[in-house]
């Protein structure tokens, strides 16, 4: 498959990941068998790196939850540089992301999961402060998710055009 | 002493005349049913990009509320100008050759008033849009219908033309990308209709709203070709490409002794087209074009996953070039394009439009438009291949 149609591809699985190899190919003109294989390539080539659900688990009413980012700031070590402590960061199950920052008046941006603020809190005075190069930590709740992966949460507008028009 | 109009004359007789429009009366009936996915949409599904939306607002906090020059923003106009001479190698001068419209509507239905005289025959390439019939009656115009096939990929062809045309013929005016065909004309097939256009001495009314809607090519302008230029009225818009339709915006594009006639009846019936709609086509002119891309893109997809899905249900369909509508043959099954689109639209719940809404060439063909999401295509699908399944 071409350049060109590859990223058609991919763009139409960032969209929508359940859509078939089927749908797929006839949209961009493409055997099935093709658009199975370019897939399974780019999965074997970590292009198409995991096919994630985005959940608003705002809407989820049981289910507690709450979302921090905490900036912090380290001392960077000899040869490692930041990536030996960013690394450990990592690793914890609860951080769901970790950035190296330029610009600000801290180093790494880190953003946590949570069921409830005290299981947070604790994160960020057991495990996060104690580390040997973390200097200090500024935690921010996150309130409200408004955009998530380029995705407004909030109601989308439902078709409002009339059934048939000129 | 009753001084009440006589109920029956109140009404000219040429209004009194024309049909209700084929679409409306399906509309009522699809509109009245719950559950109805509608391919009979012929606008994009997609809300007009929010730069062009952010645009007219701030103009709005500006304050710019007040009428522009009748012929339009000349910022607009220069930008139509740069548009068109790179997109289509056409060149209009913002001065004197574009003005600016309240949708193409409004520019179709100026252009016929100001070139028609009662009784000027004027030739409308079918299938067509709906309007271009009542508007030329309006105008004191006499339609005359030029045919064309799915055979022909609906183009027009020479001799379909020559045969019609009359010492009354002034005009001729078609819209290629067409609404409802799909169909699209290549250079190389308007250059074999430029020696009767001008032996006949015929002006062009040329409808090229879905002219950026073309798929694996460029579409050529008919006013683009040696010679045309100076018969050629060409009409476009904002509404199909840049997802506008509700700014009614658009323009018309001709010769400085049209355009001066147009702006005459444009100036004492609408003024001036909408100011806040104008500086939205500004911005999109500007900064609109890869939203639009990005619509035309995802256009070409469909377009492609619905004819391959009415091939595989049994319905002929033609490879549409342009536009976004798909007009398949339901000619195997022995209905008519009205019997089949209503038994769809009762037992499946699936709304397109009889393509004889259209003219008369476009009997025993459906528009079905691929304006709207690959799901609702998909089910769609799915339905009309159940109702396929229980005629065959
Ligand atoms: C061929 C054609 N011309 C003109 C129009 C009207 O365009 P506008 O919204 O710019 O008035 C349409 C709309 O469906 C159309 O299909």
């Amino acid at each position: 498959m071409d350049r060109l149609k590859q990223r058609e591809l991919l763009h139409l699985l960032e969209e929508d990941s359940r859509m078939s190899a089927e749908q797929i190919g006839k949209m961009i003109g493409e055997p099935t068998e093709v658009v199975e294989q370019t897939i399974t390539a780019l999965e074997a080539e970590k292009v198409i790196v995991k096919y994630p659900a985005l959940v608003n688990w705002e809407r989820v009413d049981d289910h507690p939850y709450v979302n921090a980012m905490i900036d912090v700031k380290v001392t960077p070590k000899r040869d490692v540089g930041f990536d030996e402590v960013a690394e450990r960061i990592c690793r914890f199950p609860e951080v769901k992301a970790v950035y190296l920052m330029s610009g600000a008046s801290y180093d790494l941006s880190i953003i946590l999961e949570g069921k409830t603020m005290k299981e947070v809190a604790t994160f960020v005075s057991q495990k996060l402060s104690t580390l040997d190069s973390v200097v200090s930590t500024a935690t921010h709740f996150i309130l409200k998710r408004y955009k998530h992966d380029g995705i407004e949460l909030e109601d989308r507008d439902e078709d409002h055009r009339m059934v048939v028009t000129p | 002493m009753s001084t009440q109009v006589k109920v029956k004359n109140r009404l000219s007789s040429t209004v009194q005349s024309l049909k209700p429009s084929g679409i409306r009366r399906f509309f009522d009936l699809a509109a009245s049913m719950e559950g109805v996915i509608s391919l009979g949409v012929g606008e994009p599904d997609f809300v007009t990009p929010w730069r062009m939306r952010e645009a007219s607002i701030s103009s709005l906090e500006r304050g710019h509320t007040a009428y522009t020059s009748n012929a339009g923003m000349l910022p607009l106009r220069v930008e139509i100008q740069k548009y068109l001479e790179e997109r289509f190698s056409v060149s209009y001068h913002p001065e004197t050759e574009i003005l600016v419209t309240v949708g193409a509507s409004e520019a179709i239905d100026i252009a016929l008033r100001a070139i028609l005289d009662p009784g000027d025959e004027v030739l409308v390439v079918e299938p067509c849009y709906v309007s271009y019939e009542p508007v030329i009656r309006l105008a004191g115009g006499v339609p005359v219908f030029l045919k064309t096939t799915m055979e022909n990929q609906f183009k027009l062809t020479p001799q379909e033309l020559e045969s019609h045309i009359t010492a009354r013929t002034k005009a001729i005016i078609f819209c290629y990308p067409n609404n409802p065909t799909g169909g699209t004309m290549t250079a190389e097939e308007w250059k074999t209709l430029l020696p009767i256009i001008e032996k006949h001495d015929l002006m062009v009314i040329s409808d090229e709203i879905y002219a950026e809607l073309t798929y694996g090519r460029m579409h050529d302008s008919i006013a683009a070709l040696p010679g045309m230029k100076d018969r050629t009225i060409l009409i476009s818009g904002f509404s199909k490409a840049f997802a506008m339709t509700g700014w009614r915006l658009g323009y018309v594009c001709a010769s400085p002794d049209l355009l001066a006639g147009m702006l005459k009846i444009h100036q004492y019936t609408m003024l001036c087209a909408p100011t806040m709609a104008q500086m939205a086509a500004l911005e999109a002119l500007r900064h609109g074009r890869s939203d639009m891309e990005r619509m035309i893109e995802s256009y070409r997809q469909r377009r492609n996953y619905v004819v391959d899905g009415f091939r595989q249900i049994g319905l002929t369909c033609h490879e549409p070039d342009g536009a976004f509508y798909a007009f398949p043959s339901v000619a195997s099954t022995g209905l008519s394009s009205s019997e089949f689109a209503e038994k769809l639209l009762m037992e499946e719940k699936v709304a397109v439009v009889p393509g004889d809404v259209f003219g008369e060439s476009g009997q025993g063909h459906i528009r079905c438009s691929y304006a709207t999401s690959i799901e609702q295509l998909k089910k769609a699908l799915e339905r009309m291949e159940r109702l396929m399944g229980r005629m065959s």
